[in-house]
């Protein structure tokens, strides 16, 4: 299927459930859980195309994600922007830092790459809680004011629409990247990136691309939260949680594919969820860590890799 | 030599107080096959990284023209320097037919980033996967072909870049004699092609058979360069190989 038909599709889907629900649903939690459900799909896949398309994992999924939250604040503070312009500067803001941390650290591989991603975002956690204009320590409000647009009920279910359509164009990429010329080079360099290099591929250019898109598409994420949630602190926005799940749910998923990141968000999410209302919302990282341990040890190449036969069909001819 | 396509002149490569590369001349003129030898640790497979731009040494390398000193491999390999690796590399989460697209699209075309990874070089990469009889496989997994099959997929890849020269380095190792056949008939076939080969390589054998020229290397020093014969025959050549 042509990416244009693809993302068409997807737009559409995510069009018709916003609608759908919002129309035959009333109970707001229902908006608010699966928001959450599919913010974790835009983090998991913006992930995958770092760690699980190009090979290098990043610890600092929370650092992107707050650059977003914190475009948003910065910009209701300045002049209450329109959440569309929010939306557009998270990205860019994020995309930016992407490209930036990519050019410092992508010399380094593997476990030195995964320590520089997590000491960048202790770093910016650092500025951020000193940093007095966007609320330090106390973290800051952003209040939707006024009647929801596009005749939604409520606010949530706005943002609800907003995430899956966000949702929606965050997969249409992360397929595009994956069938194209660009993913083809960057599982190269994930496999062997001297022989990637040695057989024409530009490796530090791509893997600023994935740096770039990938960071970019954690700050999309990040960009409604703080309309979200109406309140956002910095040990909130940089939870561990963030960086957690946004490994996780590709590697139970499966990280070779575009669709991986999408299973294990909602399985994992929607898990998290119900756990969140039946039992405690402490018990959600010790459900991470479970089905970490399962999925490594029993199927490493995560759902999709069993499905296609341990991974012998992870890209298709 | 004069129109030679490859000119090393004087590389060096130190690896901390150890002297990889002393110095080392070598050119290669255009469609010559050379075979580059000498004992372990000399410096042959050194000389290829420094070549191929997965070392950075001193001294000067020029290829078809260009210097080669501010260039990353990817660029050399697009310039038409194509090599196979000691132990074989493939890119094992894909097919092997996609480890022939990556070069195909990536050495070989100008501006991948603006074209799908579908069309053409599905064709093309089929085609050199049949000359090098790796056709049947193309749709499996790199990581599970023989010892033999990965040789071939490595002269492949090299192959799908249409390189100007071809540095096979050890492309011989740990094969049987049936199977050297079937790798040197490849190499032989790449003369065909106005395709220069430096074949680095201990089985003798094989180095006579195809090599037009043979240059030796020692401890980091080239100690003969010239026809088979005449090298062979050198006093130096014979103390390196045998001892005084």
């Amino acid at each position: 299927m042509k990416t244009s038909s693809f993302t068409a599709i997807a737009l559409c889907t995510a069009l018709l459930v916003a609608g759908t629900t919002s129309a035959l649903v009333t109970n707001d939690y229902f908006f608010s859980a699966s928001y959450t459900v599919l913010q974790f799909v835009v983090l998991a896949t913006a992930w995958n195309i770092l760690g699980g398309f190009t090979g290098y994992v990043n610890f600092g999924s929370a650092a992107f994600f707050a650059l977003g939250a914190y475009s948003s604040i910065v910009l209701d503070k300045l002049f209450e922007a329109p959440i569309t312009l929010s939306i557009l500067s998270g990205t860019a803001v994020a995309a930016l830092v992407g490209l930036g941390m990519g050019y410092l650290t992508l010399r380094l591989r593997g476990v030195f790459f995964a320590i520089a991603t997590l000491a960048f975002a202790e770093v910016l956690f650092t500025f951020v809680v000193n940093w007095d204009y966007v609320g330090g320590a106390r973290g800051a409000y952003v209040v939707l004011q006024g009647r929801p647009p596009l005749g939604f009920r409520s606010f949530v279910q706005f943002l609800f629409a907003i995430m899956a359509l966000m949702a929606a164009g965050a997969v249409a990429i992360a397929r595009f990247v994956q069938t194209s010329t660009l993913g083809l080079g960057l599982a190269a360099i994930r496999d062997d990136e001297v022989a990637a290099e040695c057989s024409g591929v530009p490796t530090l250019r791509l893997k600023l691309v994935s740096t770039t898109v990938s960071g970019g598409l954690m700050g999309m994420a990040g960009a409604t939260f703080p309309y979200f949630l109406s309140y956002v602190e910095p040990h909130g926005v940089f939870s561990l949680s963030y960086a957690v799940n946004s490994i996780a749910m590709p590697l139970i998923g499966g990280m070779y594919d575009w669709a991986g990141p999408v299973i294990g968000a909602l399985l994992l999410g929607g898990l998290q969820q119900v756990l969140q209302v039946n039992v405690s919302a402490d018990w959600n990282l010790f459900l991470v860590g479970a089905l970490l341990v399962v999925f490594v040890t029993i199927a490493p190449h995560g759902i999709m890799g069993w499905t296609f036969r341990r991974g012998r069909r992870a890209r298709p001819t | 030599m004069s129109g030679a396509l490859l000119v090393a002149k004087g590389v060096t490569k130190r690896f901390g107080g150890f002297v990889a590369l002393g110095g080392v001349d070598l050119s290669v003129g255009a469609g010559e096959r050379v075979g580059l030898i000498g004992p372990n640790g000399s410096g042959k497979s050194t000389l290829v990284n420094c070549i191929a731009g997965t070392v950075r040494g001193g001294g000067s390398i020029e290829f078809d023209g260009h210097d080669l000193a501010p260039l990353p491999p990817h660029r050399r390999i697009r310039l038409g320097i194509a090599r196979s690796f000691q132990i074989p590399r493939p890119f094992a989460s894909m097919t092997v037919l996609d480890n022939l697209r990556i070069p195909l699209l990536y050495a070989a075309r100008a501006h991948p980033l603006l074209q799908r990874s579908r069309g053409r070089e599905t064709e093309e990469a089929l085609s050199i996967l049949r000359q090098v009889g790796l056709e049947a496989k193309a749709g499996r997994l790199s990581r599970e072909l023989t010892q033999v099959d990965m040789r071939k997929l490595e002269l492949a890849r090299a192959i799908a870049s249409h390189p100007k020269l071809l540095v096979a380095d050890e492309a011989l190792a740990g094969l049987s004699a049936s199977e050297v056949d079937e790798i040197l008939a490849i190499l032989l076939e790449m003369k065909g092609r106005g395709v220069a080969v430096i074949l680095i390589e201990h089985m003798m054998r094989a180095v006579l058979r195809f090599s037009e020229r043979i240059a030796v290397l020692v401890v980091g020093r080239k100690i003969a360069d010239g026809p088979a014969e005449t090298v062979l025959r050198d006093p130096a050549v014979e103390r390196a190989y045998l001892g005084q």
